[in-house]
């Protein structure tokens, strides 16, 4: 007995931890950075020794308290840190500083569209911790109670970390990965982090589960996802398995699973037998946090507006298509660059130079794995290349070989443009010359044409574009060609 | 003349300022003092004799320079062990941290060095301050002055020993529950626990992080003063320090306690006191009523859990607390087949039977399931010892009663038994648990074995003012000892 596949219900919840992009640690002066020689951004503090004391990182409670008012979070009044309280050895003191029943933000939302349907994914929670460090146990296929020995590095320990827990809302993998994409751009407008998957600023974890009818679902913890296609892939594969166990009608086993992306799978890890007991308790060594309500509502004030917002606004405002304004829209550079050509461009209107930055402008980016903010060119070095295309001074084809050379070069458009001679040429009495010698040149076409017979017209067009090494305005030659013809 | 060693801080203070003694002579005198009865009392688990000279040598050169090292500089004091100090061991009286060197200084250490006091050494404690007569050291047991077959109380034994045996002029120490108090009074010394927050705990090695709390050993109040004035102050390092501009203590003494109200609190000064206890407390109050106060009777029925509560708070905390010395950063280090073999091993051979016996309390409390049966209710229980303050300082500006139920006991006699030991304690810990002020001070010594009394004067959090006033008044008036003849340090 098997049920149809229809009959499935996908239900997921998203964890999302997200590393803040403060000068310092959350709870002492250490500097917050990627990488570096192991152990070199520590101190007694985040070291854990004796005797010392966490001091909160206001920028770190100001940041939080803006991510979780971008989720529309209730903000407490009143919120207080807890010790989480395990052993491992990358974590200094052995507990974590964390939140718990009294979290900065909770009972939020996040807006998102997919496929053109509006959707609200509740947000349970968003809270602040400390990170851990980084262990790397040598030995024993990397797990520790089998590692031969064990090396740590604390640089990371103690960076302040935004937990983000959703409402099991997600019901299918796109879903998951949209809601990843559109809280990345959020907090990337923010900018509250570098929120780069790959060196771990910001990490997704899910919990999955598939129900069908008159079975109940087992919720399996997927990890290791490092980047928003992993997301898609490893919630896609993993409620496959869970449909396929169901329809088998095999036992599923509430655990965790890693996504290994060289083989597309995810691996069984640790069974969850029993649930860990971290002992919670309010943290003595801090005070509560209350921010005040002027501070909130400068906060509020400050928040820039978020992407979705301007998304919509710019699809009706500016009349922008869907793809095109969520281009311009997935993080701040790409809609910082956007806004600014906008405002400096003479004659090109904002469609085409959307359609421009999302296109030619982010493609070649992406090509290079650059963002925005690596750009060498300006937005109004971008605006003169749009008013140029705008009223023919050279044509699409020119401006886009233009456009290339001045991503590496960083030069105007203009003098790229006089130094390959390619202004377009749109002078009648120049082109009518070069035109009439094509026609002689290919007089059998011509009669053709003539005749009524418009397939080849465009070998006339291209044969006049080559004669001007592509600076013809085509639109031009178009005309001249067909007056001469009698074609229409 | 008496030896420099037997003055008061405020005695040699005055001395230095005006250039009669040099810093190093008070130092050598009372270093002098230290060794020739160390071996008798052991009171230090590190002497730093070399650091106590330099600093000396260093006030004096600013002396000669015409600069102003400050009113109490060139007095040498003993710091507990707790206290970490820069480049000089810091134990807790733990094996686990037998080689400890940090890297770093506590601040109330940082303040007394900047406030130009010699460190004269690192005094013993019971294993991470916990215990009531420093029996729980993992090194050796400290011995009461007065009768070297007594403990000194603790888990400050060691502070109140050094002050009282002459081998420091002053001390830090620290309390959670009585460890600053109970051991002045076994010893015959001053002792204060100050305000909660009023003294960064940074660098102090944390047992009950919102009970800890340091404070000043000392041979009379206006020493108190003077030392709580050096170290007491907002600190950017700790959180939870009060961000305050506290009076000089020092200045806080004259005034008397004429029509002061002052409440004796039934729970604490009725029965289950030892009788020369008894005797001395009620003399004590009686000077106080002839000085002028008013004196009344408060019942606050809450204390009653005092001590129960303390035992689920503390040991909680201190659970967490202690999770640090695992063998990976610092410390002892016992191999193991794995990491986590390591750290239990580490642990097991690093940690006393009392700090282990703490920490499974503690990690039993916080438990799920036992969460809100235990730790939590404690929550809810402190907070009604709170209002019962509350409530007696609406009526009363302090309250009084004895320092602790007994004088010093002998060695082994309480340390089978947890709960007598806990409730050596039981005067003490409702403050603690308040985190407000109280104040130690001698009131003779018992008829029946000779050893000494305190009368434990509490005030509300922050009015350590009118608690020092009353502490000088009654010091003043009811001293019939000189201040600088010392215990003969014998057995009896
Ligand atoms: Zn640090």
């Amino acid at each position: 007995m098997t049920a149809p596949s229809a009959q499935f219900v996908t239900t997921i919840g998203l964890e999302i931890h997200v590393e803040l992009k403060t000068r310092t640690k959350m709870f002492c002066g250490c500097p917050v950075a990627f990488g570096g020689e192991p152990n070199t951004r520590v101190c007694p503090v985040c070291l854990g020794h004796p005797g010392t004391l966490p001091v909160p990182n206001e920028k770190a409670i100001e940041l939080t308290n803006k991510i979780a008012m971008a989720l529309d979070c209730e903000i407490a009044p009143h919120s207080i840190f807890h010790r989480k309280n395990y052993f491992y050895p990358d974590m200094p003191k052995n507990y974590q500083i964390s939140q718990y029943d009294i979290p900065i933000g909770s009972r939020g939302s996040l807006d998102m569209e997919v496929g053109g349907e509006s959707r609200w994914i509740g947000i349970t929670r968003v809270h602040l911790e400390e990170d851990t460090g980084k262990s790397v146990h040598v030995g024993g296929g990397g797990r520790i109670r089998e590692a031969e020995y064990s090396l740590e590095d604390f640089n990371r320990a103690g960076t302040p970390l935004v937990e983000i827990v959703t409402e099991p809302d997600i019901t299918s993998a796109e879903e998951a990965r949209v809601f990843a994409q559109e809280l990345r751009s959020i907090l990337e407008f923010l900018d509250v982090s570098d929120v780069r998957m790959e060196e771990g600023s910001l990490r997704i974890d899910a919990n999955i589960s598939v129900e069908a009818p008159g079975r109940s679902g087992t919720k399996v913890e997927v990890k290791n996802m490092n980047s928003m296609r992993s997301v898609f892939r490893a919630l896609e594969f993993e409620e496959e398995r869970q449909r396929n166990a169901l329809m088998n009608e095999e036992e599923l086993v509430q655990m965790t699973r890693h996504w290994d992306e060289k083989s597309g799978v995810t691996i069984p890890g640790r069974v969850k037998e029993y649930a860990f007991d971290y002992r919670y308790f309010p943290e003595p060594d801090l005070t509560p946090i209350e921010p005040s309500i002027e501070w909130l509502r400068q906060l509020q004030e400050e928040l820039p507006e978020l992407p979705i917002a301007k998304r919509r606004r710019w699809m009706e405002e500016l009349g922008l298509g869907p793809y095109d304004a969520q281009v311009l829209t997935s993080s701040p550079g790409v809609s910082v660059f956007f806004e600014e050509t906008l405002e400096a461009v003479k004659d090109a209107n904002p469609k085409q130079v959307a359609n421009w930055v999302a296109n030619n402008l982010a493609g070649a980016l992406s090509d290079t794995g650059e963002r925005f903010s690596d750009l060498k060119i300006t937005p109004s070095q971008f605006a003169e290349l749009m008013d140029m295309v705008a009223s023919g001074e050279i044509n699409a084809s020119q401006g886009k070989e233009i456009l290339s050379a001045m991503l590496l070069t960083g030069t105007s458009p203009g003098s790229i443009a006089e130094e390959r001679d390619m202004r377009q040429v749109s002078d009648r009495g120049e082109l009518e010359a070069v035109v009439d010698e094509v026609i002689s040149n290919n007089a059998e076409v011509a009669d053709r044409i003539r005749a009524g017979d418009m397939k080849p017209f465009g070998v006339l067009v291209g044969a006049v574009m080559r004669a001007t090494q592509g600076k013809a305005n085509a639109a031009v030659v178009t005309e001249i060609l067909k007056e001469k013809l009698g074609a229409s | 003349m008496s030896e420099l060693w037997q003055h008061t801080a405020g005695q040699l203070s005055a001395l230095l300022g005006t250039g009669e003694v040099s810093a190093v002579d008070v130092t050598e005198s009372v270093l002098e003092r230290l060794r020739s009865v160390e071996d008798d009392v052991k009171a230090f688990i590190t002497i730093t004799e070399d650091e106590a000279k330099a600093k000396a040598r260093k006030v004096d050169e600013m002396r000669s320079a015409g600069e102003d090292p400050g009113p109490i500089a060139g007095v040498p004091v003993a710091l507990k062990d707790i206290f970490v100090t820069k480049g000089i061991r810091s134990t807790a009286a733990s094996k686990i941290l037998e080689n400890y060197v940090p890297g770093y200084s506590s601040t109330a250490a940082a303040r007394c060095d900047a406030a130009g006091l010699p460190l004269l050494g690192k005094t013993n404690l019971d294993e991470f301050a916990m215990g009531s007569s420093t029996e729980n050291s993992a090194y050796f047991e400290t011995r009461n002055p007065w009768n070297l077959s007594k403990v000194p109380g603790g888990s400050s034994g060691g502070s109140a020993a050094a002050v009282a045996s002459g081998q420091a002029v002053w001390a830090l120490g620290t309390d959670t529950g009585g460890s600053i108090r109970q051991p002045a009074a076994l010893c015959g010394v001053v002792g204060v626990k100050p305000t909660y927050g009023l003294v960064s705990r940074y660098g102090m090695i944390a047992f009950a992080s919102s009970l800890d709390q340091a404070g000043p050993f000392t041979r009379d109040v206006r020493d108190a003063a003077l030392l709580l004035d050096a170290i007491a102050g907002q600190d950017p390092k700790d959180a939870t320090s009060l961000p305050i501009d506290h009076p000089s203590y020092a200045a806080s003494l004259e005034g008397g306690v004429d029509g002061m109200r002052i409440g004796v609190v039934k729970e604490l000064a009725g029965e289950g006191l030892q009788e020369g206890v008894k005797i001395r407390f009620d003399e004590a109050v009686s000077v106080l009523e002839k000085l002028g106060a008013e004196i009344g009777e408060v019942s606050l029925p809450s204390f009653e859990y005092g001590i129960d509560v303390y035992y689920l708070i503390a040991p909680a905390e201190a659970s967490s607390n202690l999770a640090r010395y695992d063998g990976v950063r610092y410390g002892l280090r016992v191999d193991g087949e794995d990491i986590v073999q390591m750290n239990s091993k580490t642990r097991a051979a690093g940690f006393g039977p009392e700090v282990k016996r703490r920490i499974m309390l503690g990690t039993y409390s916080l438990s799920a399931g036992y969460y809100d049966q235990y730790y939590g209710k404690a929550q809810k229980a402190r907070t009604l010892i709170i209002r019962d303050f509350e409530r007696a300082y609406g009526e009363f500006d302090l309250l009084v009663s004895p320092t602790s139920p007994t004088t010093a006991f002998g060695f082994g006699e309480r340390t089978d038994d947890p709960l007598t030991m806990y409730l050596s304690d039981i005067c003490n810990v409702p403050t603690s648990l308040a985190g407000a002020a109280a104040i130690s001070v001698p009131c003779g010594l018992a008829p029946e074995d000779q050893m000494p009394v305190g009368i434990q004067i509490m005030a509300k959090a922050l009015d350590e003012p009118t608690m020092f006033r009353a502490a000088y008044a009654f010091e003043q008036s009811f001293r019939g000892r000189d201040s600088q003849i010392f215990p003969e340090l014998v057995s009896r």
